[in-house]
């Protein structure tokens, strides 16, 4: 195992590399699409409401794959040209945007009504009851189900392998067929997404008893 | 005396349930009314129309000039003089006692830093809490949270403040130090709406009494006749049940 780490071991960091940089995109992007339908979903407006529903019941209701699939071989015949890496990173990103909206909702929503009603008694606008009040709360609430997000988005980035995204799973797949050392080399990549989704998974948990 | 909220004809409805009907009411800047009535009888209700926190379906408010009812209304600019504070004191949980007096003063009116530090230190020393600016209002009992509330609805300067029930979810042992801080609030002159079942705030500290039951004003007039010579009969039946108690 070690010498097929040694022998293959840039294509592995190219992989490793790859993931890393996909899934911080993802959780950037999806983090503030993510924020920004919830709160449209939490508006008194019904139409932003039914605006943000709609978008979440689409992303979450089907398979990333597909998701990456689209991006990868549809949006490119009629609009514009994308690699794997992006094609799959703008898929996990809608994907995971769509559970973090809801997520975050629901911490919107457990903010207790009284503090919004108090913020605009204050004299404050809905965005600054919004800005001040609600949503530092909110996130405090949704902090560990969000790092649960963020460690299912790591995994999922996995998804790049199918649309040609040379992530980890990708160059794998690529050592196991040429090496046929099937077994060690798939052990290697999980302990590689290991390295990744352990630290944060503690890190959660540190957060959470805090 | 200048009137500084009016209802009109003012009516509204939950569903079909007809929660005020047909308020003619009219209160002058610097008044202290009290609005007492029965659990139900739509008091919070009327207390709550007064700052737009609950809209209404038929009349006319006029609130320190403008006009509730109309939509073109930027309700904000109403509320920016109309304080109110909250039977469950609805204090920010993600700010300590000086950033709930100091938050809205700071995004909504821009005061300056060293201003707006002077404004709160000196009203939290007026409620008594000087001591507890750092802290945050999970940490602080029942009445020093409503008197903080208090002290954030007075940092704003309004001309007027409603209070909703600012007594009833509190321990008996408490009461009387938000009461004496309401009785400086109207000693500053400020117009003060307040429901309330502390009969003896209403008895002491307010100039004007309104009996309110099932959606009507019943009675609207001097504490001390209400109490002593109560004109109708739902007044007497309620009064019965509060001195029984």
């Amino acid at each position: 195992m070690w010498s097929l780490l040694v022998n293959n071991w840039q294509t592995f960091l190219i992989g490793f590399w790859n993931t890393i940089w996909c899934s911080i995109l993802a959780l950037v992007f999806s983090l503030i699409i993510g924020s920004g339908f919830a709160i449209l979903e939490t508006m008194p407006n019904k139409f932003w409401r039914g605006v943000a529903r709609v978008y979440i019941e689409i992303f979450r209701n089907i398979p990333l794959l597909v998701i990456a699939m689209i991006f990868y071989l549809v949006i490119p015949q009629f609009w514009v040209k994308m690699n794997g890496f992006t094609a799959g990173t703008i898929g996990l990103t809608l994907y995971t945007s769509a559970f973090i909206s809801e997520t975050v909702r629901s911490g919107i929503q457990s903010v207790g009504d009284g503090q919004m009603e108090g913020a605009r008694s204050n004299g404050m606008t809905y965005w600054q009851a919004m800005r001040y009040v609600i949503l530092p709360q909110a996130f405090k609430i949704v902090i560990p189900p969000l790092g649960n997000q963020f460690v299912n988005l790591i995994k999922n980035s996995s998804v790049l392998a199918f649309v040609a995204g040379f992530d980890l799973m990708y160059q794998g797949d690529v050592i196991a067929s040429t090496t046929f050392q099937t077994i060690p080399t798939y052990i290697i990549v999980g302990i590689f997404y290991l390295i990744l989704t352990l630290p944060l998974s503690y890190y959660m948990q540190y957060l959470e008893r805090k | 005396m200048k009137p500084i909220i009016e209802f009109q004809h003012v009516d509204k409805y939950y569903g079909k349930f007809h929660a005020l009907k047909d308020i003619n009411l009219t209160i002058n800047e610097g008044e202290v009314v009290s609005i007492v009535g029965p659990s139900g009888s739509g008091k919070s209700t009327l207390i709550r129309t007064m700052n737009g926190l609950e809209g209404i379906n038929g009349g006319k408010l006029i609130v320190n000039g403008y006009d509730l009812a109309d939509k073109k209304t930027n309700i904000n600019k109403i509320r920016k003089d109309v304080g109110m504070v909250f039977q469950h004191f609805n204090l920010y949980e993600n700010h300590t006692v000086l950033g709930n007096i100091e938050l809205a003063p700071r995004v909504v009116l821009h005061r300056s830093k060293k201003e707006n530090d002077e404004i709160a230190m000196d009203l939290l020393e007026k409620v008594g809490l000087e001591n507890k600016a750092h802290m945050f209002p999970r940490n602080l009992s029942g009445g020093q949270q409503q008197r903080v509330a208090i002290a954030r609805s007075l940092a704003m300067k309004p001309k007027v403040i409603l209070f909703d029930e600012p007594t009833s979810a509190l321990d008996p042992e408490m009461i009387q130090d938000v009461l004496d801080v309401m009785k400086l609030v109207a000693e500053q002159g400020i117009t003060m709406v307040v429901v309330t079942h502390e009969m003896g705030f209403a008895r002491e500290v307010a100039n004007r009494l309104i009996f309110f039951d099932q959606g009507h004003v019943l009675e609207d007039r001097k504490p001390e006749e209400f109490f002593d010579h109560p004109n109708t009969e739902r007044a007497k039946e309620f009064l019965s049940k509060i001195i029984t108690k």
